[in-house]
């Protein structure tokens, strides 16, 4: 193991993004900041600006309007970088398959900007922050 | 040559670059830890901040389309190249207060300021709309806090009957007297805004601007931010302790007990205070903090005149 994949895996930052969710699973995500599950014991933090980000995490469905800004998101994260689905909109496009406004599923919509991009997913709607605390460790153990 | 690389050892190992990252990278887990603890949280690992700085050196380096690149790119390495002055110049007085040339704390407030204009020339050049906000917020803050430091300053030279060398003004503790404790208390809030910590974040403000100032710069670039502020860490306190608390004089346990006072102080008016706005930190450096230093100098003025030292 490389002393990049090393030192990635001590510190991911994570920058969130919002392409279409009901807010279930943000407030999902707020809750792993804050004290009872503490994810900044194992060096994650959430920072304001994809420059700074080692992982994304979106959720949502990935709508039109939205897809255009994820792509750009994407673009400019600082590489290397994970994308984690959070929730059964993001990895499958959930309850919202027929919507007119849905172009995800969003693995496709990253797809289109990096085919080699590496992609996790943790579905539930909303996934317990325990189940997106094991999706993580599970992502970064086989990096 | 012996010399030269002495002073290079002195430079770039022992008081300077490598000691000074390392304890502000120390100094930089105990902000994070204590914040945790504050919160009723757990906290960061102790090797976190090293973690942090090796994987940004290994990330991809973006530069936007429309940024200025020579500015953009070397703006961080000036910052870096004051804060490295400023700590060096400061523990190497400590160590060995006979190397001093006369006027040094004038040197000091000049080093201060070069991390905050490379951060301004840095972010204005990064051509983002977010950051430029950062960068005019930063410049209002500048322009705020060093007129209050450099007041509080006055009231230590008053005490040091003009005498312009830290190693003569480490000799006395201004803090015990009224005027001194009341310029203490003001300078420690100019170096709360000078780290840009809580109350004073106005410039990085996570919530509205992304990170406002450092919101384009990314990997190395952001890598070299980090240190540049770890370094401050060190540098700034460092230098409060030596303008007002008699510095390490006495012995060096006392001095480094006086430096994690003045950390720890930092750390809890971080924790217990929101936000102000750039307008109610303007007001606040100028109106309140410049009406207490006036009082401040006056007493000092009155103190030394009729030889009474608690004023």
């Amino acid at each position: 193991m490389s002393w990049k994949t090393w030192s990635l895996k001590k510190s991911p930052w994570v920058f969130h993004v919002n392409v279409g969710a009901c807010n279930n699973c943000d407030i999902e995500i707020v809750n792993l900041l804050a004290p009872k599950f503490d994810v900044e014991r194992f060096g994650i933090k959430l920072v304001g600006s994809p420059r700074h980000a080692d992982a994304l995490l979106v959720t949502g469905v990935g709508t039109r309007q939205a897809a255009i800004r994820l792509r750009e998101v994407y673009r400019q994260t600082s590489k290397p970088c994970v994308v984690f689905l959070i929730g059964a909109c993001p990895c499958g496009t959930g309850i919202f398959s027929k919507g007119y406004h849905v172009v995800g599923p969003v693995d496709n919509i990253i797809k289109e900007v990096d085919p080699n991009a590496i992609i996790a997913y943790v579905p539930g709607c909303p996934p317990k922050p325990e189940a997106i605390i094991s999706g993580v460790v599970k992502a970064l153990s086989i990096l | 040559m012996t010399h030269a690389l002495q002073n290079l050892f002195w430079i770039l190992i022992f008081p300077g670059f490598v000691f000074t990252v390392v304890l502000g990278l120390v100094a930089t887990w105990i902000v994070r830890k204590v914040s945790a603890l504050v919160q009723w949280r757990v906290g960061p690992p102790f090797f976190q901040p090293f973690y942090d700085v090796v994987k940004l050196m290994g990330k991809e380096v973006l530069i936007p389309e429309a940024a200025q690149r020579v500015v953009f790119q070397v703006a961080p390495v000036v910052g870096m190249a004051g804060a490295l002055l400023l700590s060096t110049m400061l523990w190497r007085i400590t160590i060995d207060p006979s190397r001093l040339f006369v006027g040094d704390i004038i040197v000091a407030v000049y080093l201060m300021v070069l991390p905050s204009l490379a951060l301004i020339l840095g972010s204005s050049a990064s051509a983002s709309p977010h950051a430029s906000l950062g960068t005019s917020r930063e410049m209002k803050l500048v322009m705020g806090y060093e007129l209050s430091l450099v007041l509080a300053l006055i009231v230590v030279l008053i005490k040091s009957s003009g005498q312009l060398s830290l190693a003569a003004i480490a000799g006395q503790t201004p803090v015990l007297s009224i005027s001194g404790l009341l310029a203490f208390l003001v300078a420690l809030f100019s170096v709360q805004a000078k780290l840009g910590f809580v109350p004073f974040d106005i410039a990085e403000a996570e919530t509205e601007l992304g990170s406002g100032v450092l919101m384009e710069y990314s990997g190395a670039l952001l890598a070299v931010w980090k240190i540049v502020h770890a370094m401050l860490l060190v540098g700034l306190p460092l230098f409060l302790v030596t303008v007002f608390l008699g510095g390490f004089t006495g012995s060096v346990w006392a001095g480094i007990g006086k430096y994690v006072l003045v950390l720890v102080l930092l750390i809890l008016i971080k924790n217990t205070n929101p936000r102000v706005r750039i307008d109610q930190a303007m007001k606040f450096f100028w109106s309140y903090c410049g009406l207490v230093m006036a009082i401040a100098i006056i007493l000092a003025v009155l103190g030394n005149y009729y030889g009474l030292n608690w004023l």
